[in-house]
C-alpha cells in the first residue's frame, strides 16, 4: 500500500483558489462593515485555518475519492456500505469456487451505529449526572463555587491514558473493587471487558465537559430573575422549569456538543476497558489507516463521520439560534 | 436537609472523578514494578523519576508546547473572535463553520491529515510541527470561549468609546478586552488543558525523537506502566492542586476585601 | 508585566529551537520500547565514541509509516520478520556489508537466510521467540498440548486472545491444519468462523496485547495467547504459570536489525549491528529483556538455567513445527475484513 504523496497540479490550483477566496472574503468583510476594521482581525486566523484545516480536509477528501493508485473511484464509499465489496471483487477474480464466500458485509455500518448509540447513552448519562452537579455548584456562594470548579478541572489535567489504566486496576476481576467485595463476603462481579465498562470510561472522561458549559450559563443567569419569579408566586419547581432551565439551555446544548462529538470517535477506552471485545468507530478508522494501511478507505470513513457530525451540529444549532452557548466559560 | 443533599451529591461526583487518581497515587508508592502485586511501601520510583532522562525530556516538551500553543492560540483566537463578531451574517456563518470543522474531525483524522500536509510540503516533522498542530486545534476552542462574551457585551460600548474620542486601538485594548477577559482566560486555560493531554494528534505530527508525555506513556503502556509514571502523575497532581488553590485564593481576595 | 511575558516567551523560544542536525559520530536507532539494555548502549558509546540517538516505536505498522515518511532519520531499525520482507519489497533497505559485521559468526545458522530475507543480506537477527499458550496450572488441570484448549467451552470467559490479526487467525489456521500464511479464502473463512464461534460462545474474555502478562500474573484468566518473552516475565512473577507451544505448531518470529537505504550514518550503523551481535553484549540484552537470543555463543554464557528453559530456549523440535509470518501484501485486505467481522461479532 504505497501512499503516493505528490498531488496532481489541478489540486494545487484548487488549493490556490481556496486561498485566494479566503483573502477576498476578508477584504470583502472589511469593506462592508462601515469602516470598522475589526473584522480584519480575523484574517490571520482565516489564513491559518485554510492552511492547517481546510487543506488537510481537502486532502482527506482527495484520498476518499481515489484508490491506491490515485485514480478517481467511489469504491471507498461502496466499501463503507458493503464492507466486503472489494473483497468480493477479489473472490470473483480468483475463481468460481470462492463464490460461496460472497456476501454483503455490514461491519462498517454496524460499528458506526454502535458508536452513535454509545455516544448517545454517554451524552444522556453525562447530562443526567452533570446538570445537578452544575446546578449545585452554581448555587453556592462564590468562594466554595470556584474551589469546586478547580477541583473539577484538576483531573482533566492528569493524563487521560493513565487515568483510564487506573480504572482498569479498579475494575479488573482481581482488581481493587472485586477484592473489596470478596473480603466483604460477596461474589466477585465482572465489571470489565464489556460495554458497561466502556460507557463508564467514556462518562468519566467527558463529564467535566458537560458540567462546565452548564455551570457557566447558570452563573451568568441573573439571580434577580429568580427572585422576581418567586415574588410572583412561583414555587421552586416552577421557577426551575420556567426560568432556570430555559436560560441554561445554551449551556446544555454546548455541553451536549462537547460530549457527543468526541465520544463517537473515542478509541483508547474500548480497547482498555472493553477488552477489545467491541470496536468503536475510532478504532475502526485507526485500523483502516494503520493496521490495514488503507488510507483511502480510512479517509472515506472519516469523511462520512465528519458529515454526520456536521449534520447533528446544525440540528443542535436550531435549538440555540443565538449561539449564546456558554462555551466553556 | 437540602444542603446535605446538595453537598452529598457533589461529594459523590467528586469522589467518582478522583478515585482513579487516588489509585494512581497509591500505586506510585508500590515497591514492586507490576501493577498486579503490592510489594510494600517505597519511595524509590520518585527518585528514579528524576534520573529518567526520557521522562524529564518529555515533561519539558509537554509543558513548553502547552504554554506556547496556548498563548499563541489565545492571541490568534481572541483577535479572530473580535473579527468574526464584527462580520455580517453570511461571512460570519462561513467562519463559524470553518471554526467548528476541526472539532468535528476525529483526532486521528486531524493527526493524519496534518501529517500528510507536512510530508507533502517537506517540512521535517518534530517540535515545530507538533507546535503548529497544537495551535491549530486549540484556536477554535478559544474562539468559542470568547465569542459568547462578545455577544453578551453591550454592542454600543465600543461605538460610545469611539464617539468619546478614543482611537480604535485604545477602544479595543481598554474597552473590549476587559469585558471579554473572562472568556480569554478561560480560552487560555482550555487550550492549555487540551495541549497537555493530547495524544493522537501529537503522535502523528512529531518525530520519534521529540516525545511528549502522552506519546511516551502510550508507548510505555504497551510494555507495562512503570510506577515512575505514576510518581510523576502524583507530583503533577500535587503541584496543580497547590497552584490552582493559590490562584484561587488570590482571585477571591479582592472580592473579600470589598 | 507585558515585558516580562515577552521575555519569557523569547526565552522559551530560544530554548526550544531544535538544535542542529547530525554531528559526526552519531547513530540513530529506532527500536521497540523496552527492548535493549541501557548498559549495552552505554558500553557502545564508551568503546566507540559514537553517540546513540535512541527512539522507540510501538507497532510494526507505526514504524513503517515513520520510516516511509522520513527514511533518512534512522540508521538502524528493528522490524519484525514480515515487516522486513515488506521493506525489502518496497526497496527501503540497503544491503549490509558483512565485512563490517564479523560477529555474524555467532548467530545461529538456522536463522540466517530465513524465508523473509532469502539472500540474508538485509538483516541480522536480534531477538526471536515463539507464540504459545500461557496457562495457570492451578486453574487448568489437564495438561495443555493443543490449541483446542483455547476453544474449549470449559474455559468460558477465561481466555485472553491477542488483539492481533495475524496471531489470532494464525492460531485458528494452525489448529485446523492450514498454513499461517495461506492465501486460500476458504481456509481463512473456516478460521474466521471458528474464531467467531469462540467469541459468541463467550470463551474469550478479552482481546489484548500487552496487558495480558500482568493480568495473568494476577490470575485474571486461566489461559492466554502470548509471546514467549511475555510468558517468561509472567512466570518469573507467578510460578503457578506455565508456557507451552502446542503440537499443531505455532508462529516463530524474529526481530532483526536493518539499515534503511537513506540512512546517513551507514558505517556507524554497521558498527552498532556488529556490536549487538557480540556474545557478551547479546547476553546483556538477553538478561535485560528475557527474550530468546539468536546468538549461540551468548546462550553458552547465559548458563544452564537459560539453556534448559524451554520457554526461552525451545528445542529444535519445537522450532520445526513453527513457521514464520510472511508478508501477505495485499491479501491483508481479506485478513483484515475477516478480523473486523470477528471483532464486531
Amino acid at each position: 500500500m504505497n501512499q503516493s504523496l505528490s498531488l496532481p497540479s489541478w489540486m494545487l490550483w484548487l488549493l490556490g483558489l481556496f486561498l485566494l477566496g479566503f483573502v477576498l472574503l476578508a477584504v470583502y468583510s472589511v469593506k462592508r462593515t462601515n469602516g470598522i476594521r475589526r473584522s480584519f482581525f480575523a484574517s490571520p486566523y482565516s489564513l491559518w485555518m485554510v492552511l492547517f484545516t481546510i487543506v488537510p480536509c481537502v486532502l482527506i477528501a482527495y484520498y476518499a475519492l481515489t484508490d491506491a493508485n490515485g485514480a478517481f473511484t467511489l469504491d471507498n464509499f461502496r466499501n463503507f456500505w458493503d464492507s466486503n465489496y472489494s473483497v468480493n471483487q477479489l473472490y470473483t477474480q480468483m475463481g468460481p469456487e470462492y463464490e460461496v464466500l460472497i456476501q454483503r458485509g455490514t461491519v462498517n455500518i454496524g460499528i458506526l451505529v454502535y458508536s452513535l448509540w454509545m455516544a448517545l447513552l454517554c451524552t444522556i448519562i453525562c447530562l443526567v449526572l452533570g446538570y445537578p452537579a452544575a446546578y449545585f455548584m452554581a448555587d453556592r456562594n462564590i468562594k466554595i463555587g470556584s474551589i469546586l470548579v478547580v477541583l473539577f478541572i484538576i483531573p482533566m489535567w492528569m493524563n487521560f491514558l493513565l487515568r483510564t489504566i487506573a480504572w482498569m486496576t479498579l475494575l479488573e476481576d482481581q482488581g481493587l473493587i472485586n477484592t473489596l467485595l470478596k473480603s466483604l463476603g460477596f461474589h466477585s462481579v465482572q465489571l470489565m471487558y464489556n460495554d458497561r465498562a466502556v460507557l463508564l470510561g467514556m462518562v468519566y472522561n467527558f463529564l467535566p465537559f458537560m458540567v462546565f458549559p452548564i455551570y457557566t450559563s447558570l452563573t451568568k443567569m441573573d439571580s434577580k430573575l429568580l427572585e422576581a419569579a418567586q415574588d410572583l408566586g412561583a414555587n421552586h419547581l416552577h421557577t426551575f422549569w420556567r426560568v432556570t432551565a430555559p436560560l441554561s439551555l445554551p449551556g446544555v446544548i454546548s455541553g451536549i456538543t462537547m460530549v457527543f462529538m468526541p465520544s463517537v470517535t473515542t478509541f483508547f477506552i474500548p480497547r482498555i476497558l472493553g477488552g477489545g471485545n467491541t470496536m468503536m468507530f475510532g478504532d475502526l478508522i485507526e485500523n483502516r489507516f494503520l493496521t490495514e494501511g488503507n488510507w483511502n478507505l480510512g479517509s472515506a470513513l472519516s469523511l462520512i463521520m465528519m458529515v454526520l457530525i456536521l449534520i447533528s451540529l446544525s440540528v443542535l444549532r436550531k435549538a440555540d439560534p443565538e449561539g449564546e452557548g456558554g462555551g466553556m466559560i | 436537609m437540602r444542603k446535605l443533599v446538595k453537598r452529598g451529591y457533589l461529594a459523590l461526583i467528586l469522589l467518582f472523578l478522583y478515585i482513579p487518581i487516588i489509585v494512581l497515587i497509591l500505586q506510585s508508592f508500590n515497591a514492586g514494578k507490576s501493577r498486579a502485586k503490592w510489594e510494600g511501601f517505597s519511595l524509590q520510583w520518585y527518585s528514579e523519576l528524576f534520573k529518567d532522562q526520557a521522562i524529564m525530556k518529555a515533561l519539558y516538551v509537554t509543558l513548553s508546547i502547552a504554554v506556547i500553543a496556548a498563548i499563541a492560540a489565545t492571541v490568534l483566537g481572541t483577535l479572530a473572535a473580535i473579527g468574526i463578531h464584527a462580520m455580517r451574517k453570511r461571512p460570519q456563518a462561513v467562519m463559524m463553520t470553518m471554526t467548528n470543522l476541526p472539532m468535528t474531525m476525529p483526532d486521528i483524522v486531524t493527526g493524519i491529515s496534518l501529517m500528510i500536509l507536512f510530508t507533502f510540503s517537506k517540512i521535517e516533522r518534530g517540535y515545530i510541527t507538533m507546535l503548529l498542530a497544537h495551535i491549530t486545534f486549540n484556536t477554535p476552542y478559544v474562539i468559542l470561549s470568547v465569542l459568547p462574551k462578545l455577544k453578551q457585551m453591550n454592542k454600543h460600548t465600543y461605538e460610545a468609546a469611539l464617539d468619546l474620542g478614543a482611537s480604535p486601538t485604545y477602544a479595543l485594548v481598554h474597552v473590549i478586552l476587559p469585558e471579554i477577559s473572562p472568556g480569554v482566560i478561560t480560552g487560555l486555560l482550555l487550550a492549555f488543558t487540551l495541549s497537555l493531554d493530547d495524544f493522537v494528534i501529537s503522535y502523528f505530527t512529531t518525530s520519534p525523537m521529540v516525545q511528549n508525555l502522552s506519546t511516551l506513556i502510550y508507548s510505555k503502556a504497551r510494555i507495562g506502566i512503570e510506577p515512575t509514571l505514576n510518581a510523576l502523575s502524583a507530583l503533577m497532581f500535587l503541584a496543580l492542586l497547590v497552584l490552582l488553590l493559590i490562584v484561587n485564593r488570590r482571585a477571591s481576595k479582592p472580592a473579600k476585601a470589598r | 508585566m507585558r515585558n516580562r511575558i515577552i521575555c519569557t516567551l523569547l526565552l522559551l523560544l530560544v530554548m526550544v529551537l531544535p538544535s542542529a542536525g547530525l554531528a559526526e559520530g552519531v547513530v540513530n536507532v529506532f527500536n521497540w520500547e523496552d527492548y535493549i539494555s541501557q548498559d549495552a548502549l552505554d558500553l557502545f558509546t564508551q568503546e566507540t565514541g559514537i553517540t546513540v540517538n535512541y527512539m522507540n516505536f510501538t507497532t510494526n505498522e507505526d514504524m513503517l509509516v515513520k520510516v516511509r515518511n522520513s527514511p533518512s532519520s534512522f540508521d538502524v531499525v528493528f522490524p519484525s520478520d514480515y515487516c522486513i520482507e515488506r521493506m525489502i519489497h518496497e526497496d527501503l533497505l540497503s544491503p549490509i556489508d558483512f565485512a563490517n559485521v564479523p560477529n555474524l559468526q555467532y548467530i545461529d545458522h538456522n536463522l540466517l537466510n530465513p524465508s523473509y530475507d532469502p539472500t540474508g543480506e538485509y538483516s541480522v537477527p536480534y531477538m526471536w521467540g515463539t507464540v504459545g499458550i500461557l496457562y495457570n496450572t492451578t486453574l487448568v488441570t489437564a495438561p495443555v498440548t493443543s490449541w483446542s484448549v483455547l476453544f474449549d467451552q470449559q474455559y468460558q470467559n477465561n481466555v485472553f486472545m491477542m488483539d492481533s490479526i495475524r496471531d489470532c487467525l494464525g492460531v485458528a489456521l494452525k489448529y485446523l491444519g492450514y498454513s499461517m500464511n495461506t492465501r486460500d479464502p476458504l481456509e481463512l473463512n473456516a478460521s474466521k468462523d471458528l474464531l467467531i464461534k469462540q467469541k459468541k460462545d463467550g470463551i474469550v474474555k478479552a482481546y489484548q496485547v500487552d496487558e495480558t502478562k500482568d493480568k495473568m500474573v494476577a490470575g485474571e484468566a486461566a489461559l492466554a495467547l502470548v509471546w514467549s518473552g511475555d510468558a517468561q516475565y509472567a512466570i518469573d512473577l507467578n510460578p503457578d504459570l506455565a508456557y507451552v507451544v502446542p503440537d499443531e505448531g505455532s508462529n516463530i518470529w524474529v526481530d532483526g536489525m536493518v539499515i534503511p537505504k537513506a540512512a546517513k550514518n551507514k558505517a556507524n550503523a554497521e558498527l552498532f549491528i556488529d556490536f549487538m551481535s557480540r556474545p557478551d553484549v547479546a547476553q546483556m540484552n538477553c538478561n535485560e529483556i528475557w527474550y530468546s537470543t539468536p546468538n549461540v555463543a551468548a546462550i553458552e554464557l547465559m548458563g544452564d538455567d537459560y539453556r534448559d528453559n524451554l520457554t526461552m530456549n525451545p528445542t529444535q523440535e519445537i522450532v520445526d513445527r513453527c513457521e514464520f509470518f510472511l508478508d501477505i501484501q495485499d491479501f491483508i485486505q481479506i485478513y483484515n475484513t475477516m478480523w473486523l467481522e470477528i471483532k464486531s461479532a
